[in-house]
């Protein structure tokens, strides 16, 4: 089945002088169903031409399938009127992921970590923590609406 | 990606998780799971075989239907998982929670 989506992806040489590779960037609208073909569709080009591990292939799937569902869901409220927007700067040997809504941001410490016994039982609120445990760095902007993931490449 | 349910000749109701378990089909894997189980299936595997990855809602998912199913006394195996998808249960600890058999045969056994 085609999608009806019309997910723009853009590869351009970086400007900036740090030094990217590559800049892959993609927006899509608040809606869960758009999450996976995103997830495919970044991946696949952030792991272009470099040798990866399965690992690093899973991590990335997982934790930008988490992000985006944060941000459509809590960021966004799923308010099909706005947007999210996936940048990845693709370097040698890491890549930086930044996913971001267009919702009042949060506090990210604030969010306590789901793994004690009495939350074992609770259906939600492992997102952010399954993200810090799998990628190697993240870090928020002061607004607490964009977040950056990054990955080393092995 | 989707599920398909099949029941085992033992009486066990087998959940197969094909693709993704994420947040935009997690309700239909709680629906497929309560329809069973309004069945009457008190016995039930949820297999992820042919599963590529998982989200924190699928984990959630995974909970509230291991929850649904101790309220009535019925019991849930998981089984099929690869060593990235184990991983997964066992940062959130998950795996104190879940019933966990490398194949669906040995969780079939188990019951």
């Amino acid at each position: 089945m085609t999608s009806p989506l019309r997910l723009c992806v853009r590869r351009s040489p970086a400007l900036d002088p740090g030094g990217a590779a590559t800049l892959v960037t993609l927006r899509l609208p608040s809606e869960v169903g758009c999450i996976e073909e995103a997830v495919e569709l970044v991946t696949r080009h952030c792991l272009a031409g470099h040798p990866t591990a399965e690992r690093t292939r899973f991590r990335l799937k997982v934790v930008l399938s988490e992000a985006l569902s944060n941000a459509i869901v809590r960021g966004n409220r799923e308010d099909r009127g706005k947007w999210v927007d996936i940048r990845a700067e693709l370097y040698p040997d890491a890549i930086r992921v930044y996913v971001t809504d267009e919702g009042p941001g949060f506090n990210p410490s604030a969010i306590p970590e789901p793994i004690h016994p009495e939350q074992l039982d609770e259906a939600g609120g492992r997102g952010l923590y399954l993200i810090k445990k799998l990628v190697d760095a993240v870090q928020f902007n002061e607004q607490g609406n964009s977040i950056c993931m990054i990955l080393r490449r092995p | 990606m989707g599920f398909s349910q099949t029941r085992d000749p033992s009486g066990v109701a087998v959940v197969q998780v094909e693709g993704q378990l994420i947040v935009g089909n997690r309700q239909e894997l709680k629906d497929l799971v309560q329809a069973a189980m309004d069945r009457g299936e008190r016995r039930i595997l949820i297999d992820f075989s042919r599963t590529g990855y998982i989200d924190s809602s699928g984990l959630g998912a995974l909970v509230s239907i291991s929850k649904r199913i101790r309220e009535v006394g019925g019991e849930l195996r998981l089984s099929g998982l690869n060593e990235d998808l184990r991983s997964l249960f066992e940062l959130t600890k998950l795996d104190t929670l879940f019933a966990i058999a490398e194949t669906p045969q040995q969780a079939l056994a188990s019951f």
